[in-house]
């Protein structure tokens, strides 16, 4: 055991230690170095009283104030719940038609709706439900399944085509797939679907093509192709296409039509909610 | 003690072995009590075989590196997203895919939330459907076919770690994912895959019948995210921790 000698340049103790002469200095720590540490050592012993802190075979130890943070959501959820019900007391008791009529759920219904459908709605009908590709413009007077603030809400409540049992479900007839109008036919058809938007160039086929459409077409799409919400038949004589505008367009929306899917929101979001976008939907532009 | 332990090898051998068990018994023990903090939910399954193929394409593409799959239990998250995700939702997934690189939206529960056609365009062009995404597109996987000869083979796989995927749904993992492809569309025995697998979503997801691609296992996978538990029947207080 080497000597333990006081350092005569820093006036501190040496440990003891010597290698080939050099000798190492037993500097202290600083004192309010140790002593922070002693803190957070008592800091910690604290946290496991008071915290959810070490696993047991069982489980946990939960600690004296029983925190959890999925308590800590609930009760936060809960306060958020409550500070609304002043209004969503009224959402719930209210029909949408009532809601949109009442100045107040209104002015609630576009600030939340607005909200719920850039997060749920935007990625298909766009910002402001401008449409995109085959999602159909929500701002314009055209609507496919009914532009009235009720039908809103049942499509957004029930999708279309949707996996909900309630689902708005309708389908074209594949026309040119099985067999049930020739090649011809379907242009013409087609050639007339353009006539009643002012789009045809080719009268001899139109007349042809009207024959065909008072037979096929008309119990969905109407007798001068108006068509029919309660089927969610397009109207074909507003020059307005989820598909295409061009014949071919038409021809092939015709022979192999595409049908397009909206899920079912009723799962997803709470009443109040299905009703607010409703309302923002329907004050979009062309709600009827 | 130190100059104790520096003089005798023996002395300080054992010293080392007494404060490494320390360390490791702190790191192993609670993994064998790890059952006890997955919660009681009922709904959970298995991944069908296709659901399985297209979690394999979502870890190979990296996914995970922009997609978190693990919704917080914070106000704002559950506002966004949907119900705080639970352990017991991820307790088949062999890696996990909580992830923790937020720079595309959480997915965890966005099985449902968009259609089928969606997620084929927006996998295919992001930009085509969300203006504003910066998501790059996997335009490739919607013409490259599904490699899915060896699915029974992931499913023995999993089933050595944990997974309690039955003989049976071993025996069927070829048939069921081409029954899921294509749904009440095709011959397969629907019934037998929903009993086996329940809530499995069906169909032909990338809108093209001709060919089973990596996007219809993507997008089988993406459609059934967070949607097994059936949150209304869970007791709230129950998994509260």
């Amino acid at each position: 055991m080497a000597e333990i000698e006081k350092d005569p340049v820093s006036g501190r103790d040496t440990t003891g230690h010597s290698w080939d002469g050099i000798k190492e200095l037993n500097t202290p720590l600083p004192r309010w170095w140790l002593y922070t540490f002693y803190v957070s050592i008592i800091w910690a012993i604290g946290y496991w009283v008071v915290y959810p802190a070490w696993p047991t075979l069982s489980g946990y130890t939960e600690g004296v104030i029983g925190y959890s943070s999925r308590a800590e959501l609930a009760n936060e959820l809960a306060a958020r719940d409550k500070s609304r019900i002043v209004w969503t007391d009224k959402f719930s008791a209210l029909s949408v038609e009532e809601i949109s009529k009442d100045s107040e759920l209104l002015n609630y219904s576009m600030a939340g709706g607005r909200s719920i459908f850039a997060e749920n709605c935007a990625p298909c009908h766009g910002a402001s439900g401008s449409g995109i590709g085959s999602y159909p413009v929500l701002a314009d007077d055209d609507w496919l399944w009914g532009g009235a603030v009720g039908d809103i809400y049942t499509t957004v409540k029930y999708g279309i085509r949707s996996t909900h049992e309630d689902t708005r479900l309708s389908e074209m007839p594949n026309f040119g797939d099985e067999g049930m109008l020739g090649e011809t036919q379907v242009s013409d058809v087609a050639e007339y679907i353009l006539s009643l938007s002012g789009a045809s160039t080719d009268k001899a086929s139109v007349t042809r093509g009207a024959e065909v459409f008072a037979g096929e077409c008309t119990s969905c799409h109407g007798k001068n192709g108006e068509g029919m919400q309660s089927m969610g038949a397009p109207r074909l004589s507003d020059g307005i296409w989820l598909y295409g505008k061009t014949k071919q367009n038409i021809i092939s929306q015709i022979s192999k039509p595409k049908h397009g899917a909206m899920p079912a929101w009723v799962d997803r979001l709470d009443d109040v909610s299905i009703k607010q976008v409703s309302v923002y939907v329907h004050s979009l532009g062309g709600g009827q | 003690m130190q100059s104790l332990l520096e003089r005798n090898a023996i002395l300080l051998a054992i010293a080392i072995l007494v404060t490494v068990s320390i360390g490791g018994l702190v790191q192993i023990v609670p993994l064998y009590t790890i059952e006890n903090t997955i919660e009681k939910v009922d709904g959970m399954r298995p991944y069908t075989p296709l659901e399985q193929a297209g979690r394999n394409i979502y870890i190979r593409e990296g996914c995970y590196l922009c997609h978190s799959q693990m919704i917080r239990p914070f106000r704002d998250e559950a506002e966004r997203y949907g119900h705080y995700s639970l352990a017991a939702e991820s307790m088949y997934d062999h890696p996990f895919q909580w992830g923790s690189k937020r720079t595309g939206p959480d997915l965890a529960r966005v099985g449902g939330k968009y259609s089928n056609e969606w997620h084929t365009e927006h996998l295919i062009d992001p930009r085509a459907v969300v203006p504003e995404s910066i998501m790059p597109g996997y335009s490739f996987m919607a013409t490259t076919p599904l490699d899915f000869n060896n699915a029974d083979e992931h499913l023995k796989t999993l089933r050595a770690v944990g997974v309690p995927y039955s003989d049976e749904q071993v025996a069927k993992a070829l048939e069921d994912l081409n029954t899921q492809a294509t749904g009440e569309d095709g011959d397969g025995d629907v019934e037998g895959l929903q009993k086996r697998y329940p809530k499995v979503p069906l169909g032909d997801f990338d809108g093209n019948p001709n060919q089973l691609t990596e996007m219809d296992a993507l997008v089988a996978y993406l459609q059934m995210l967070g949607t097994l538990v059936d949150f209304s029947s869970v007791d709230a207080k129950s998994i509260e921790r």
